[in-house]
C-alpha cells in the first residue's frame, strides 16, 4: 500500500510537471494547426531568463517567473509576426522544418550567449528542501508543481470554454474566413493565442526546471516528450493533455519504480497502445 | 579500393614524413553540441600544453588539426580520421571522448602507420585493440575501483547500486560490486536507470526501501547528474544518512555551481580533480583556465589531453620527426613524468596510464566556490578493468 502511494505521488509530481510544459504546444497544435516544434525552445529561452534574473540579479522567485513569461512572449511577438504568420495553413512539412530551425538557432544562441553548462533556478527556502507527507517525503517545490499544474489547467480551460475570447478563438480555428467576415479579427486572436502558448511554455520551462534542468539542448532534448504528450492527449484538447500526462507520468513513474532495467519500454508501449486505440488522441476532436 | 588508396597514401607519406617541417596531429573530439563543453577541454588542454612548451621540436613545427564528432558516432569518426590520415597526413590521431568513436579508429591505426592518444573514452579495452593505442585519461574501473575499498574501511556492510544503463554505467557497476564483494560487502541490489530518466524520485525510494546505508552511482556527468543528486536530498536520503559515493564524473567541476549546496558531503574518487594542489597543476590550470576563456568551464578531460601532448611530444622526440607508429608507442612504454594530476606512467603492457586516484569530497571554499576537496590518495593505480574482463 505505501508503495502504491508513494508511485502515485511522484506520478502526479511527473504528470503535472509534463502538463504544464506540453499544455502550451497542444494549444499551437490542436487550436492553431501549428506544428511548433520550437515549443521547447520557448521553455528553455523562459528558463533562461529566470535563471537569469534570479541567480544574477537576484530577484524573487515569483519575479522570475513573471519575468520569464512576459521576456519569453516579447522574444515570441516579432518571431511570430514574420515567420509564423507565414505558415499558419501551410502544409505540416513547411511548419516542422521552419520551427526545428528556429530550434536550432535557439540552440546555437543560448550556447554563445549562456556558455553549455547547467543553469539553475535558485527556489526561495519555502520550496526547498523535503515535506513530510507521513508515509514518505517529498520535495515542496513538487507540491507547488502540482498546484500550479491544477491552477493552469482550470484557467485555460475557464479561457477557452468560458469567456468571449475562447469563442472567437474556436471560430477562427473551425472557420478562418467566417469568422473574420463575422468580425472576428482573426489575427489579433491568432496572436494573442500564440503569445498564450508561449508564455505557458516558459511557465513550464521555470516550474519544470528542477526535473528538466535548463541547458542548450533543453530545446531539443525533451521535445519527444511533449509531442507525445499532445499527440496522446488529442491536440488541442486541455483535459485530454491532462489526463495523458497523469496517465503517462505514472506509467513511467511505475515503470522506473518496480522494473527499471525495461526503460521507457512500457512508456512507449502504452503510447502506441493509445494511438493505435485512439488515433486522434484520447479527446481529440475530429478534423 | 578504399584499402589500397589508403595504403599508397600511407606508403608516400612514410617517404615524404621524414623530410616534412610540419609534424600534424588530428584531433577527433565533441566540439559542438551537447558535448562541446568536452571538446573545449580537449582544446584547452592542447593550448595549454603548447603554450607551455612551444610548438617546435627541434625544426619541426606541431600543427593541430581538429575535427568535430558532436555525438557518439563510430562511422563518422572513422570517416574522419580516415581524411586525417589521407587528406591531410596527419602523424598523429588523438581526442575522442567517446568509447565507440576511439574503437571504431583502432582498425586503422597499422596500415595508416600512426599512433592512437586517447585523451578521454575510458572503457578499459580500448588499449587492447591495437598495439598502438596509449590512453593518458583513466578508465571507469581505474576510477570505480578505490570507491569500493572507501566504502569498506568506512565501515558500510551493504550497499546498492545506482548506474545509468549504457556501457560506462554498466563498467562502473561492475567494478564497484567486485571490489566490494571481494573486500566482505554485499551489494543488496543493482539498479539501472534508462538514459532519459528525468524524475529520480522513484529510483531514490528503491534505494531507501533496500536498507542500504550507502548508493553508489555513476551517470553521465551534465542534466542528468544535477537531477539525480537532488532527488538524493528532496527524498530524504542524505537526512537518513545514506552517504552518496560516485566516481568523479558525477561532480566535475563544471557541474558544480548548478549542483550548489546539494554536492556538499558527496564522496568521489577520480584521477583529478582542480584543485589539487601540486606547482605543476597550478601552472597548468592558470595557462588551461586562459586557453578556454571561462574559468567555469574547465574540467577533467583537460588534463588527459594536456599529457596526451606530452606523450606525442614524446614521440616525436623519439622518432626525430619521422612517421614510425611502432618506434614512437616503444619509446613512450614505461615513460614517467609529473603531471599536473600527480606523478603518472604509461604502463609496458597494457599502454595505459598508471596514476594516482583520489578521494575527494565537495567542500565549499572560503570565496564560495565549490570544489573538490583531495582527502586520500591510493597510489599508483592501474587498471584492474582489464585483469577482471580476462
Amino acid at each position: 500500500m505505501q508503495v502504491f502511494f508513494s508511485i502515485g505521488v511522484d506520478a502526479l509530481a511527473y504528470g503535472m510537471v509534463l502538463f504544464i510544459i506540453s499544455i502550451g504546444l497542444s494549444v499551437t497544435m490542436g487550436l492553431m494547426r501549428v506544428v511548433n516544434l520550437a515549443h521547447g525552445a520557448f521553455a528553455m529561452i523562459g528558463g533562461y531568463i529566470a535563471s537569469y534574473a534570479a541567480r544574477d540579479l537576484g530577484l524573487g522567485y515569483g519575479f522570475a517567473i513573471i519575468l520569464a513569461v512576459i521576456g519569453t512572449i516579447v522574444i515570441a511577438i516579432p518571431l511570430e509576426r514574420f515567420l509564423y504568420r507565414r505558415i499558419y495553413g501551410a502544409p505540416e512539412l513547411t511548419q516542422v522544418l521552419m520551427t526545428i530551425g528556429i530550434t536550432f538557432c535557439v540552440i546555437g544562441l543560448a550556447n554563445y550567449v549562456f556558455g553549455p553548462t547547467l543553469k539553475t533556478i535558485p527556489l526561495p527556502a519555502d520550496l526547498q528542501g523535503p515535506v513530510n507527507l507521513g508515509f514518505r517525503t517529498i520535495a515542496a517545490h513538487k507540491l507547488f508543481a502540482i498546484g500550479c499544474g491544477v491552477a493552469v489547467a482550470l484557467g485555460l480551460w475557464f479561457l477557452i470554454e468560458r469567456t468571449s475570447f475562447g469563442v472567437k478563438l474556436r471560430a477562427s480555428v473551425d472557420n478562418t474566413a467566417m469568422a473574420a467576415s463575422l468580425g472576428v479579427r482573426t489575427r489579433i486572436v491568432y496572436a494573442a493565442s500564440f503569445a498564450l502558448a508561449v508564455g505557458l511554455a516558459a511557465f513550464g520551462g521555470v516550474i519544470g526546471a528542477e526535473l528538466l534542468p535548463v541547458e542548450p539542448y533543453y530545446a531539443l532534448r525533451y521535445m519527444v516528450t511533449f509531442l507525445v504528450v499532445v499527440s496522446v492527449g488529442g491536440a488541442g484538447s486541455i483535459p485530454g493533455a491532462l489526463i495523458a500526462c497523469l496517465l503517462l507520468g505514472a506509467i513511467d513513474t511505475t515503470g522506473r519504480y518496480l522494473v527499471p532495467e525495461y526503460g521507457e519500454f512500457f512508456f512507449y508501449l502504452a503510447v502506441i497502445a493509445i494511438v493505435w486505440v485512439f488515433p486522434r488522441g484520447l479527446l481529440g476532436r475530429a478534423k | 579500393m578504399k584499402k589500397l588508396i589508403l595504403a599508397a597514401a600511407a606508403a608516400v607519406l612514410l617517404g615524404g614524413a621524414a623530410y616534412a617541417d610540419v609534424i600534424k596531429i588530428g584531433v577527433v573530439g565533441p566540439f559542438s553540441g551537447p558535448f562541446a563543453i568536452q571538446g573545449k577541454n580537449f582544446k584547452a588542454g592542447i593550448d595549454a600544453y603548447i603554450a607551455t612548451h612551444g610548438n617546435k621540436i627541434g625544426n619541426d613545427t606541431i600543427e593541430v588539426l581538429y575535427r568535430d564528432v558532436p555525438q557518439a558516432d563510430p562511422a563518422q569518426s572513422k570517416a574522419l580520421a580516415q581524411e586525417l590520415v589521407v587528406k591531410e597526413g596527419v602523424q598523429y590521431l588523438a581526442g575522442f571522448y567517446f568509447t565507440p568513436d576511439a574503437m571504431a579508429v583502432t582498425p586503422l591505426l597499422q596500415q595508416a602507420n600512426v599512433p592512437l592518444v586517447v585523451m578521454n573514452a575510458a572503457t578499459s579495452a580500448i588499449v587492447t585493440k591495437s598495439p598502438y593505442v596509449v590512453r593518458t585519461s583513466f578508465t571507469t574501473w581505474q576510477t570505480s575501483a578505490p570507491m569500493a575499498k572507501i566504502a569498506r574501511e568506512r565501515g558500510i556492510e551493504k550497499a546498492i547500486t545506482v548506474v545509468s544503463d549504457y556501457g560506462p554505467g554498466v563498467d562502473a557497476e561492475n567494478a564497484f560490486k567486485t571490489t566490494f564483494e571481494k573486500e566482505g560487502g554485499k551489494v543488496v541490489e543493482s539498479i539501472r536507470m534508462p538514459l532519459s530518466t528525468n524524475d529520480f524520485s522513484p529510483v531514490m525510494q528503491r534505494v531507501r526501501n533496500s536498507g542500504a546505508q550507502a548508493v553508489f552511482a555513476f551517470l553521465p556527468s551534465g542534466p542528468t547528474t544535477l537531477g539525480f543528486v537532488k532527488a538524493y536530498n528532496e527524498n530524504g536520503l542524505k537526512e537518513a544518512g545514506v552517504q552518496f559515493l560516485a566516481p568523479g564524473d558525477l561532480t566535475q567541476e563544471s557541474d558544480l555551481p548548478a549542483l550548489g549546496d546539494a554536492a556538499l558531503g558527496i564522496l568521489t574518487t577520480f584521477h583529478y580533480a582542480i584543485a589539487h594542489d601540486s606547482p605543476e597543476n597550478r601552472a597548468f590550470v592558470e595557462a588551461a583556465r586562459k586557453a578556454i576563456g571561462n574559468p567555469a568551464e574547465l574540467s577533467f578531460p583537460s588534463v588527459g589531453a594536456y599529457d596526451g601532448m606530452h606523450v606525442i611530444y614524446k614521440m616525436i622526440e623519439a622518432t626525430g620527426g619521422k612517421q614510425d607508429a611502432k618506434k614512437a608507442v616503444d619509446a613512450v612504454k614505461g615513460l614517467a613524468w609529473e603531471s599536473p594530476r600527480g606523478p603518472v606512467s604509461i604502463d609496458p603492457e597494457t599502454r595505459h596510464i598508471t596514476q594516482n586516484i583520489y578521494l575527494r569530497e565537495v567542500a565549499k571554499g572560503s570565496d564560495g566556490a565549490y570544489y573538490n576537496k583531495e582527502i586520500k590518495t591510493f597510489e599508483k593505480q592501474p587498471d584492474p578493468g582489464l585483469a577482471a574482463a580476462k
